[in-house]
């Protein structure tokens, strides 16, 4: 065996026996049928995909539209979609102002936006809660400067799943967009302007073509945690609004169908790799 | 004038962007903030504070099940970010120093872990470790957190090997050194701040799982995260704040060794 097969052997088949390996079984899974108590009998069905979007009776067996599953599959894309628009919305001009800045100034910023990443997700997510609660101190700011007369319903709703999702992959979408504006030469404005382009002509093709590495990364980096997020929805939206993670997560622990549980996790992988071979292929048809 | 013009129409001092960057750290950083404030409280509340004393942080540390808890976590962050560290410095030493084929599949397999959403890992690690009969506990969590820390440790460290000076290895092969040797005085020395920034990457992402953890561990294997979560079945008290607010002070203190030891210069 050559070294260098030697050297990757390791990392490569960790990888591929014990992550790789378990997501295929976790789609072959899929399509078994579920035991009484977890687990599966090792005989195919195709119930947990035909559970997606129909409800079958439990007397004749007839099968019915039902849009519950697929509602919270929409929703946790939604929920996704937005957080991620969001995040554009904050993490430009926050990537922008850092990629300015002079470069002792620079590596601070960047510092302040990425220590909070680092913090462990379950806390930054009761901090929020903390912070939206009925009791937390915005409504209590806003009670007592007298502009509301009640507390705000802030958490355990979309808008705090929504917030919840921006402030746990913000970074995700700063740190992209820095690294891309940080590589832009200024002077290439310059040239624009001597040319006689408006401002807007020179964001829309000067600009923008740089940007689209940092914003595809960006988003996908938003996005592809946000559809699948549990905690955001769990802790903030008080378990009355389910995104896809916590369905997922369901299906193993209260309700025991791993066969649907499977399936529902196949669909958000798929989603996932399709997102990114989409990707993938449009930056080597761009290189090339 | 033109000068001028342009000036005004300057797109690096844009309005507002220095306001939006100040409004976004503020909005990091105020729930974090917030919760470490109201662990010092001295009353039982979580939203009046009662004078500052570090009374809750005196349960925390009396509390067994918090320190078992944590001692579940550090154990296997150790564990998990050392394998992974040494896995990913061998990849790395292949991709960067040597002629690989198939770079770019081998590259996406390595980063792989880090493309599919955590509850996925969580539920496919979950059938695949019942499958083959290993089931839950500690065992299946080295496993899972070792794959998963993998490109965290692999990134910082190819980088730092791919800005490293070939020129000293092939200087010091020129001068008879055999490979081993080369690697042990010259590779490993340079390398060594990568290595660090590596593993405590791995280490904190470790640290930081729940999903995962909350699926594998069995009932001796409570991580601290899963443990927190388990508390908030009784609400957010100043005990979980205190606890938290540990937590958060070592990712920072992590963080930033970690920070502070990739950016010296090679």
């Amino acid at each position: 065996m050559k070294l260098h097969r030697l050297l990757l052997a390791p990392s490569l088949g960790t990888i591929l026996i014990f992550m790789a390996l378990p997501i295929a079984l976790t789609t072959l899974y899929s399509v078994l049928t579920p035991a009484q108590h977890g687990g599966v009998i090792w005989q195919p069905s195709g119930e947990a995909y035909v559970r997606l979007m129909f409800e079958r009776d439990i007397f004749d067996d007839t099968l019915s539209f039902n849009a519950d599953y697929l509602q919270i599959l929409g929703r946790s894309a939604l929920q996704a979609g937005f957080a991620t628009i969001l995040c554009l919305l904050i993490g430009l001009p926050t990537a922008w102002f850092i990629a300015t800045r002079p470069p002792a100034q620079k590596s601070l910023w960047l510092m302040l936006v990425t220590v909070p990443y680092w913090v462990n997700l379950l806390v930054r997510t009761i901090a929020l809660l903390l912070m939206l609660r009925d009791e937390g101190p915005i409504n209590g700011a806003l009670q007592s400067m007298g502009l509301t007369d009640g507390p705000l319903p802030l958490a355990y709703n979309n808008f705090a799943i929504g917030l919840g999702l921006v402030s746990s992959f913000l970074p995700f979408m700063i740190l992209p967009l820095y690294a891309a504006i940080e590589r832009f030469d200024f002077s290439l404005l310059e040239a624009a302007y001597d040319l006689h382009a408006s401002r807007w002509q020179a964001v829309w093709s000067v600009i923008l073509p740089i940007l689209r590495p940092g914003l595809i990364a960006g988003g996908l980096l938003v996005f592809i945690p946000g559809i699948g997020s549990y905690l955001a929805p769990d802790i903030l939206g008080g378990g009355k609004t389910l995104m896809l993670g916590n369905l997922i997560g369901m299906q193993f622990q209260g309700s025991r169908n791993w066969p649907f549980g499977a399936a529902l996790s196949t669909v958000l992988m798929s989603v996932t790799l399709i997102a990114l071979i989409l990707v993938a292929r449009r930056a080597a048809r761009e290189a090339a | 004038m033109a000068l001028l013009d342009t000036r005004a129409r300057d797109i690096r001092n844009l309005p507002g962007v220095g306001v939006t960057a100040a409004l976004a750290v503020a909005f990091l950083y105020a729930p974090i903030l917030f919760l470490m404030l109201y662990s010092f409280n001295d009353g039982r509340s979580i939203s009046r504070l009662d004078g500052l004393s570090f009374r809750w942080y005196r349960a925390v540390f009396a509390n067994e099940e918090i320190g078992g808890a944590a001692l579940n976590s550090v154990l296997l962050a150790v564990i998990a970010a050392s394998l992974a560290t040494v896995m990913a410095t061998a990849a790395a030493l292949a991709m960067v120093r040597m002629r690989v084929r198939r770079k770019a599949a081998t590259y996406a397999v390595l980063n792989f872990p880090l493309m599919v959403p955590e509850i996925v890992t969580a539920i496919a690690s979950l059938i695949f470790f019942s499958a083959i009969g290993l089931g839950l506990g500690f065992g299946s969590l080295v496993i899972a957190h070792t794959t998963f820390c993998i490109p965290f440790a692999y990134l910082p460290i190819a980088a730092r090997l791919t800005s490293m000076d070939a020129g000293l290895e092939v200087a010091a092969a020129d001068l008879y050194a055999r490979p081993l040797r080369r690697f042990a005085l010259i590779t490993l020395p340079l390398l060594a701040p990568g290595l660090l920034s590596g593993w405590l990457l791995a280490f904190i992402v470790s640290l930081d799982d729940f999903i995962i953890s909350s699926m594998l561990s069995g009932p001796g294997s409570t991580t601290l995260p899963v443990h927190i979560y388990s508390m908030l079945r009784l609400g957010i008290t100043p005990e979980v704040n205190a606890v938290s607010s540990l937590m958060v002070l070592a990712s920072a203190l992590v963080v930033i060794l970690s920070g502070l030891i990739s950016r010296r210069k090679t």
